[in-house]
């Protein structure tokens, strides 16, 4: 444990989970026996092959889905506690998500876009669009608030897609393959973006990627083999 | 409110496929309004009629005549207010296209027994002082343009002249208002006593007696008794009724227009639901991912629930609410047909029915994609990108 680590609160606490999926009267073992620690203000990398157990860990890390067995807690919350709409409200609160293809509602404009999480809040209408014009700025498009997602390339979608899943200020970003669908340049400027938004707020990032110059820019990787924590890079 | 701007881009997302729906919601309930204009045309007046006027006609049937005698005996009934006689004209002005309602009645008390036509005393007064004098409904008078003083010539259909014409001419001496807008105001009124001189045949006999009662508790032994004073005349025996009973009879002759027009508005309310509710299902299931991550970020599954049933309500409203207005401002301009339907106004008790159809429609063509969208599962949902 380095000596930034000691002084940093552990903010997800993962011990024992697994997870696993029936199909048929087959049960498929996603995760097993999973312990994970991450520090407030961590910039993770998960990494491994497809059917690894990734996306997986993602969602029970950000409450769309519930562990089979052992404990999952985020900021001290027990996930499998929560009823839904307890985990809804959660999810409001605590976790930005930021989506490979970028998910954002074609029919509304990016301003738009960036406004949804804060209609869950008691925000009044000039709040929240001065919110989301704030957060726009933020990943450096204050001057592309009308735009609708047809009209931004695939950079800037992502950068709308970030900067929904920042305006509400949430405890923990979770970011499934965020450069996927990007060009190198684009990729870069989109993990620059979130290496600021780690280093200069202190936001928690966790980070699903298959990229290994991706993953060399969060300050730690942890990787992932059938559903296992594994030291090194699967083969 | 603050998500409409979210139901709304929604709605827009199939342009082509909104529209045609809206479309479809807009001219059912065009024709809901306009058939509810014509269901009350043949029926409204009945519901406005109570029990206090009693119409005492032919036991066989209303074709059949009664000796004008029989007033006297009816008024002399206890309980009894008032009595007139009346008798179908039937004429034809210029043209059997320009049908119009001519009655034959008793000039001195008619507008007594039927207060909801409102006539000045004035006009009253010239009628009674005029024997070829003729009162006529405002909107007949609109109709065809006339005026105070005017002579009008009517073609007889039944009553012809000694030598064979059927040739009548009346001046009209005043005009009457219905006292709302659901009273016929397309009648003529001629003087009996004139009428009675100037026919061929069947002098002294009317067609039927209105009869005005003090008290409507009363109306069905009055009934009684009325029928049971011509009981074995052999001037013809008698059927009394409310008035309101006796116009069902006679919308009842021409079928059963409300039921009839009640299983075409239902089939096409149906249709509309498939319509609608088929609109809603596609836009949910092309939504999935949407959906999802509208969860993923924190809306709750009754929040999502409440976003696709208001989506189909705006739906059903827009389209709903465009066509009953356009229905209200069409069914203002009065009687399409120029005569046959008189009271054709859309009442204000079917206008809140097609607002509480149209939110139903939304809440009804929504619930089941609503209800799917509140079941999906977030982490499937986006597993599917």
């Amino acid at each position: 444990m380095s000596a930034a680590e000691n002084g940093r609160e552990v903010l997800v606490r993962v011990k024992g989970v697994g997870k696993v999926y029936r199909r048929g009267s087959e049960d498929i073992h996603v995760l097993r026996d999973l312990d994970l620690e991450v520090r407030a203000g961590d910039f993770l990398a998960l990494m491994g092959p497809s059917g690894s157990g990734k996306s997986t860990l993602l969602n029970l890390l950000g409450g769309l889905d519930r562990p089979t067995e052992g404990i999952l807690t985020v900021g001290g919350d027990s996930i499998a506690d929560l009823t839904p709409r307890e985990l809804a409200a959660w999810r409001a609160r605590h976790i930005g998500f930021v989506f490979q293809l970028y998910n954002l509602l074609p029919t509304l404009t990016a301003i738009a876009n960036v406004e949804l999480p804060l209609l869950l809040t008691p925000l009044s209408k000039s709040e929240r669009r001065s919110h989301s014009e704030a957060a726009l700025k933020m990943v450096g498009l204050g001057h592309r608030l009308k735009h609708y997602p047809r009209q931004l390339s695939g950079g800037e979608q992502q950068r709308v897609g970030i900067a929904r899943a920042i305006v509400a200020d949430p405890t923990i970003l979770l970011c499934d393959e965020p450069t996927g669908d990007l060009d190198r340049k684009s990729g870069d400027e989109i993990l620059s973006l979130l290496q600021e938004l780690n280093r200069a707020q202190g936001k928690t990032i966790i980070m699903v990627t298959h990229d290994p110059h991706a993953s060399h820019r969060a300050g730690r990787t942890i990787y992932l083999n059938k559903g296992q924590i594994s030291d090194t890079m699967p083969e | 409110m603050k998500y409409f701007s979210l139901i709304w881009s929604n709605l827009l997302r199939k342009k082509l496929r909104t529209t045609l729906t809206l479309l479809s919601i807009f001219i059912a309930f065009l024709l809901y309004g306009y058939l509810a204009a014509i269901r009350g045309a043949f029926a409204g007046n009945i519901s406005m009629q109570g029990a206090e006027r009693l119409i005492t006609r032919h036991k066989v049937s209303i074709a059949q005549l009664l000796p004008i005698r029989y007033r006297s005996r009816i008024a002399q009934i206890p309980g009894v207010k008032n009595t007139v006689t009346c008798t179908w004209f039937g004429g034809i002005y210029q043209h059997p296209y320009n049908f119009f309602p001519q009655i034959v009645v008793n000039q001195e008390s008619y507008f007594d027994v039927y207060s909801e036509f409102k006539v000045s005393e004035k006009e009253r007064q010239a009628w009674l002082n005029t024997r070829d004098g003729v009162i006529v409904g405002r909107s007949t008078a609109r109709r065809f343009g006339w005026k105070i003083g005017d002579r009008i010539p009517i073609q007889a259909t039944i009553w012809i002249k000694p030598g064979g014409s059927q040739a009548w001419e009346f001046e009209i001496v005043g005009i009457y208002d219905g006292q709302d807008k659901e009273t016929d105001s397309s009648q003529m009124f001629i003087r009996y006593d004139y009428f009675d001189e100037t026919r061929l045949f069947a002098k002294g006999q009317i067609g039927w007696f209105v009869v005005k009662v003090a008290d409507p508790q009363n109306s069905f032994s009055i009934i009684r008794q009325i029928d049971t004073e011509f009981a074995n005349s052999s001037a013809g025996e008698t059927k009394s009724e409310t008035e309101k009973a006796f116009a069902q009879a006679f919308a009842k002759q021409i079928g059963d227009i409300g039921k009839i027009l009640i299983a075409i508005l239902s089939a096409v309310f149906f249709t509309i639901l498939l319509v609608a509710g088929n609109t809603m299902a596609q836009a949910v299931r092309e939504r999935r991912e949407e959906l999802g991550v509208l969860k993923a970020i924190g809306f709750t599954n009754a929040g999502v629930l409440g976003l696709v049933l208001g989506e189909s309500i705006v739906l059903s409203g827009v389209g709903g609410f465009a066509g009953l207005g356009l229905a209200i401002i069409i069914i203002a301009q009065g009687d399409p047909t120029h005569g046959a339907l008189p009271v054709f106004v859309f009442p204000a008790s079917d206008v809140l029915l097609g607002v509480g159809i149209t939110i139903g429609l939304g809440l009804l063509a929504g619930i089941f994609p609503a209800l799917q969208a509140m079941r999906l599962n977030v982490a499937e949902a986006l597993r599917r990108m």
